[in-house]
């Protein structure tokens, strides 16, 4: 009687282990939602992962980034906006998390040198042009 | 004026040449630091990892004393190269809060008691949220918090011997 007890209890045993970690379930499952997870991908796909580095989070294996990746899925379906996860995870890990270069700051010089480029071509083209004509 | 233009491009290649072997010799620091340095703690509420009565949150942080959280975890084996410098930290009257990222209290407990335990308090940060909060991007990283629960340093890394008389300056400097 009694072996049969621990029998059926050892059989049991499996889900006497509770779960010790609470991960998020959308770690590596997309939400319900298909609008839902199409912004959650477009966001995931352009933050940087902090452990590899040269990776976006959606294609690394990092825990990190995994939780990362659950962070924003249930953030997105809480109704936050894409922009405002990706302006906080910036506050957080500076602006080197995102692959989508923002304007001003730091990167100010990359968005005005080609500018300054073009003038400059134009002008010594203009040059050309002008001694060609005569 | 005609000779130094014949040398322009020589030593626009030099200069080009300089900046490409400055950046193979010197790889670049591949560290992420936190965005939270000079910023108060983000709100969070961990329970305990080892005793249930024992929560961590953002309010265990701001106590008026200046004191250190680690961002640790009993799998990480570079957290166990850094124990002896937190146990002298402790035994310098310093409070160690810890976060033990993906930890099991079983796992946890087995690597304190091999190690020693400098922490007065253990929240459980299963899925890392309280990390990215943190802007930490791994383990081990210490931070210290003033007593208003600003955070006034981030130390990325094992915390060597050498490390202790930095992160004591911090502390004093916090005060």
């Amino acid at each position: 009687m009694i072996r049969n007890l621990l029998a059926l209890l050892l059989m049991f045993s499996p889900l006497l282990v509770a779960p010790v970690t609470a991960q998020s379930v959308y770690n590596d499952r997309q939400l319900p939602d298909p609008e839902q997870e199409r912004q959650a991908m477009a966001l995931m796909e352009t933050i940087r992962c902090v452990v590899c580095q040269g990776q976006a989070i959606t294609g690394s294996n990092a825990d990190l980034a995994a939780d990362m990746r659950g962070m924003i899925r249930e953030r997105i379906a809480a109704g936050e906006k894409p922009e405002d996860i990706r302006a906080w995870l910036i506050q957080n890990y500076g602006e080197w998390v995102s692959f989508k270069p923002e304007m001003g700051g730091s990167s100010t010089p990359l968005w005005i040198i080609p500018l300054f480029a073009l003038a400059l071509g134009a002008f010594l083209a203009r040059g050309r042009f002008k001694r060609k004509a005569r | 004026m005609r000779r130094v233009l014949l040398w322009a491009p020589f030593v626009f290649f030099a200069s080009l040449f300089a900046v490409f072997a400055s950046g193979l010799l010197n790889p670049v620091d591949r560290s992420v630091p936190s965005g939270l340095v000079g910023r108060s703690v983000p709100a969070f509420e961990l329970p305990g990892m080892l005793d249930p009565a024992q929560p961590v949150s953002a309010a265990s942080l701001a106590t008026g004393k200046p004191k250190i959280l680690n961002v640790f975890a009993s799998w990480c084996v570079p957290c166990v190269q850094e124990a002896p410098a937190l146990m002298q930290l402790q035994s310098r009257d310093v409070e160690i809060i810890g976060i033990a990222i993906h930890d099991r209290p079983d796992a946890l407990r087995k690597f304190l008691s091999e190690n020693g335990n400098p922490y007065a308090a253990i929240g459980d940060d299963a899925n890392s949220r309280t990390q990215i909060a943190f802007g930490s991007a791994g383990v081990p990283e210490t931070f210290v918090v003033d007593g208003k629960g600003v955070v006034r340093y981030q130390h990325i890394g094992i915390v060597k011997p050498n490390d202790v008389a930095i992160i004591m300056a911090k502390l004093k400097e916090a005060q």
